[in-house]
């Protein structure tokens, strides 16, 4: 089978591929019978969605809970604007750090930048946050440091195919 | 957790290459066969250790996304948080210690979607959400090391 596929088939495809690849040999083999084309087009239209820059990476999700990665903390700190693209930059490169975003302020939240740590225990997040902010001199700067109690939920983002995919 | 797991976890939290036997490739990559890695990638499943293999969406090309908090009576938490996870809008639902104690990722095909939904949750709680989309990214979520050259702090 070759040539395009039904816009039907490409919104079942991302629906597949968003709950992740089965655990077989050929799992786009697999995808392609459910989604009811070939194996080649299910490739083909997996990497083309890359390419449009649709997926930010590819590869094992883990639940981190389940691997004694516990500790979870949000750092948010309030940067003047015109430093917070430099202090971002700082942070986003330090060790621990895995994901560093700026956000807007609001009239109730003083906090610019956004940082994820995760730890295998609360107490070594807070000593490694403490260094970080020593570091490089920000332990003065408005911060915080608001570590999650609970999850209720934890699962990947689900989307409806956008338009960008029907290339 | 045998040394292969490891490895697996550390060196293919992305870069999984998007091919007929992809197991196959990540096999040769570690120096090990197809069913070694299929056989590790189960057991990580049975731990509950394994949300998936495939891909991370891209908000900003994917649709549309926001961080959004509520300061939530104590007394209110379980119910509201209930409320928050039955909507298909919602993923990563937190409680987290500050006066806005859940912290929750909405996620939906466009802005005015989301809007709708904020509208919804400030109806149907009395609370005002605290909407925080991302500005600027510096740091993109790629996974991280958790065992080699570890940079998860122990």
């Amino acid at each position: 089978m070759s040539g395009q596929l039904t816009e039907q088939q490409r919104e079942i495809l991302w629906q597949l591929l968003e709950k992740g690849l089965p655990l077989v040999p050929q799992p786009y083999a697999e995808l392609a019978r459910q989604a009811g084309c070939s194996e080649q087009q299910t490739l083909e239209q997996a990497q083309a969605w890359q390419e449009q820059g649709l997926f930010r990476r590819f590869g094992i999700v883990v639940k981190h809970r389940a691997l004694g990665i516990n500790a979870n903390c949000m750092l948010v700190l309030d940067i003047p604007d015109g430093q917070v693209d430099m202090i971002g930059e700082i942070l986003a490169s330090s060790p621990g750090v895995n994901l560093c975003y700026q956000r807007p302020r609001r009239s109730n939240w003083p906090y610019n930048l956004f940082c994820m740590v995760h730890g295998r225990c609360r107490e070594a997040v807070t000593r490694h946050v403490a260094r970080l902010l020593a570091q490089h001199d920000l332990a003065q700067r408005p911060h915080h440091l608001l570590f999650s109690t609970r999850a209720f939920k934890q699962r990947g983002a689900r989307y409806s195919m956008p338009e960008v995919g029907n290339d | 957790m045998d040394s292969l797991t490891k490895r697996l976890l550390d060196s293919f939290q992305h870069g999984v290459p998007i091919c007929a036997r992809p197991y196959q490739a990540i096999a040769d990559k570690l120096d090990c066969t197809e069913q070694d890695i299929l056989e590790r990638l189960q057991q990580l499943d049975e731990l509950g250790a394994l949300s998936r293999v495939g891909p991370v969406m891209e908000h900003s090309k994917a649709g549309s996304s926001s961080l959004v908090a509520l300061a939530v009576p104590r007394d209110d938490l379980e119910q509201v948080a209930t409320y928050i996870n039955s909507l298909p809008e919602v993923n990563h639902n937190y409680e987290r210690e500050h006066d806005y104690n859940l912290w929750f990722v909405l996620t939906g095909p466009s802005r005015t979607h989301l809007d709708a939904v904020l509208l919804d949750i400030h109806q149907h709680t009395g609370l005002e959400p605290l909407d925080l989309p991302m500005v600027k990214p510096y740091r993109i979520d790629l996974g991280f090391p958790m065992f080699a050259d570890s940079e998860v702090p122990e």
